[in-house]
């Protein structure tokens, strides 16, 4: 049941009380958060309906074609700044020509994957917490539970999948962005040839490995966005302020949420 | 059909229901009156359990709503109906696919019965012209309208109704009164009417009971209701222009 009842506590005692109940707070949204992935992914038996199908082919061309525009924009710039950050490392030695495999590494493992999470954490994820959000507040969420219609399934599976699918792809789609943006910085600023720029990229640039770390990252942020953002979403009190608060909170635990799982991955993986 | 045995619901320190009782009988409508704030919402919410009493219980039939969890809540929610005080419709379908929504999800009837049950529901709220939109783009009258079409549009044995006439011109409350009327005489659909609109109570419900200070002050047919001795109906009463020696009479 998402709806849930009001609720009431009376002012905390002291300071000690106030952490106390902060922490109360933060154990009981990270349960509410995990049961809720628990639901949407027993809810995964659904993703075949003609509805759900419908709805996911919606939910990614909001979280994919309409978040494109954004990430080519922030890709081709970080790649850039990699290039001209790894061009000032390498210039003494004179190993301009291996820039393109540094920009493709590190894209393809973290930047990539990063960057993508960071954007759709801010674009997708808080449109999903306001939008859940105000349902809430018009009691639309209410309605759909006495219509025996799940909300989980309704409405944050399709979320969940378009994510899956859309977050991978958009990750190695920014990879290969920021590779043409640093060999933009290499020709023409430091004077690396194009297709040795390339070349030395496929050649000595991120392997298999890096490829699929970086892909496992990027669906572990997209699963990570749309349950934080749907839980935050669903647990909107108090009218329009608590939407508002809602979608702050969803991008801040995104944010957070982004950079220590990618770190742990990296982590299990390289070391 | 539905009971509630005792019941007690404390919200935000304070009591809302105190040891309420009642119990609405098979194809009646009931209507709950009271001031704002004293817990009629609260109390319909509690027969499709969006909320759950601290205390007593409430069955629908033989299944005792307070206590059921999952798919044995689902199919007592399923024999209900809810219109919303807002409507809560969702707002990126338009409005025959707001009411065909239950039907998609809950049956497995073609696309174009489903649709033409959903345009049917809408003549009958009068919206047959409004298909199309989406709720922002209709009024808050139609909202209503099309969500108490989305509501029936199941032929639901309950209809909870959470102030059905409130925001809405004179004209337009007394064809939805007139359509909750003709439900329970053509359908026998069983009612629950909450309202601050005592014209309508007394017009259209069987029985009427008065939320004040947590408990069911009066509980008796309109006729008994206008001559309730108790102060405090009577001052609710009179705050409608409407006195014992009355000016009130059915008009449905």
């Amino acid at each position: 049941m998402i709806t849930r009842e009001p609720e009431y506590f009376p002012p905390s005692r002291g300071p000690l009380g106030r952490v106390g109940r902060s922490v109360l707070f933060w154990c009981r949204s990270v349960g509410q958060t995990t049961i809720l992935l628990g639901a949407s992914l027993s809810a995964l038996r659904f993703i075949f309906t003609r509805r759900t199908r419908g709805e996911i082919l919606g939910q990614m061309f909001v979280c994919g074609i309409k978040s494109i525009g954004v990430v080519t924009i922030v890709a081709v710039f970080t790649g850039m700044i990699l290039a001209l950050h790894a061009g000032i490392a390498v210039r003494d030695f004179h190993q301009e020509a291996y820039i393109g495999a540094a920009v493709i590494k590190s894209m393809l493992m973290d930047m990539g994957p990063f960057m993508t999470g960071l954007i759709l954490a801010a674009c997708v994820g808080s449109a999903m917490a306001a939008q859940l959000g105000t349902m809430v507040v018009s009691e639309e969420i209410a309605a759909l539970e006495i219509m025996s219609i799940d909300p989980v399934r309704f409405l944050v599976l399709p979320r969940l999948v378009a994510m899956v699918i859309m977050t991978p792809i958009l990750s190695f789609y920014t990879a290969i962005a920021g590779l043409i943006g640093g060999g933009v910085i290499c020709t023409y600023l430091l004077g690396v040839n194009w297709g040795l720029y390339i070349d030395n990229a496929i050649e000595y640039g991120g392997d298999v490995k890096d490829l699929y770390v970086g892909l496992f990252k990027a669906l572990l942020f997209g699963v990570l966005i749309t349950i934080v953002s749907c839980h935050e979403g669903f647990a909107t009190k108090q009218g329009a302020v608590g939407v508002g608060a809602a979608t702050r909170r969803s991008v801040i635990i995104s944010f957070l949420m982004i950079l220590l799982v990618g770190m742990l991955v990296t982590g299990i993986f390289y070391y | 059909m539905i009971r509630f045995e005792h019941v007690t619901k404390v919200l935000g320190g304070k009591s809302i229901l105190d040891n309420v009782s009642f119990e609405i009988d098979e194809g009646e409508i009931f209507v709950i009156v009271g001031p704002s704030g004293v817990g009629k919402s609260v109390t319909l919410k509690h027969m499709v359990r969006l909320l759950t009493p601290d205390d007593g219980r409430i069955l629908v039939g033989d299944d005792v709503v307070s206590e059921a969890h999952g798919r044995g809540l689902e199919k007592i929610r399923e024999r209900f109906g809810y219109l919303f005080q807002g409507g809560a419709l969702l707002a990126w379908l338009n409005i025959v696919e707001n009411v065909a929504l239950p039907l998609h999800e809950k049956t497995d009837m073609p696309r174009d019965e489903i649709t033409a049950k959903a345009r049917e529901v809408l003549a009958m709220v009068g919206l047959e012209d409004a298909g199309v939109k989406t709720p922002s783009e209709i009024s808050g009258g139609m909202q209503k309208r099309a969500g108490l079409a989305r509501a029936i549009v199941r032929n639901p044995e309950i209809v909870l109704y959470d102030e059905p006439t409130s925001g809405l011109d004179p004209v337009t409350a007394r064809t939805i009164d007139a359509l909750i009327d003709r439900l329970r005489k053509e359908v026998g659909i069983t009612s629950v009417v909450v309202t601050h609109d005592l014209h309508s109570a007394l017009s259209i419900g069987t029985r009427i009971a008065m939320l004040h200070g947590g408990k069911i002050i009066e509980l008796s047919t309109p006729e008994q209701f206008v001559k309730s001795p108790r102060p405090e109906v009577q001052n609710f009463l009179e705050s409608q222009f409407i006195t014992k020696e009355g000016s009130w009479e059915r008009s449905l």
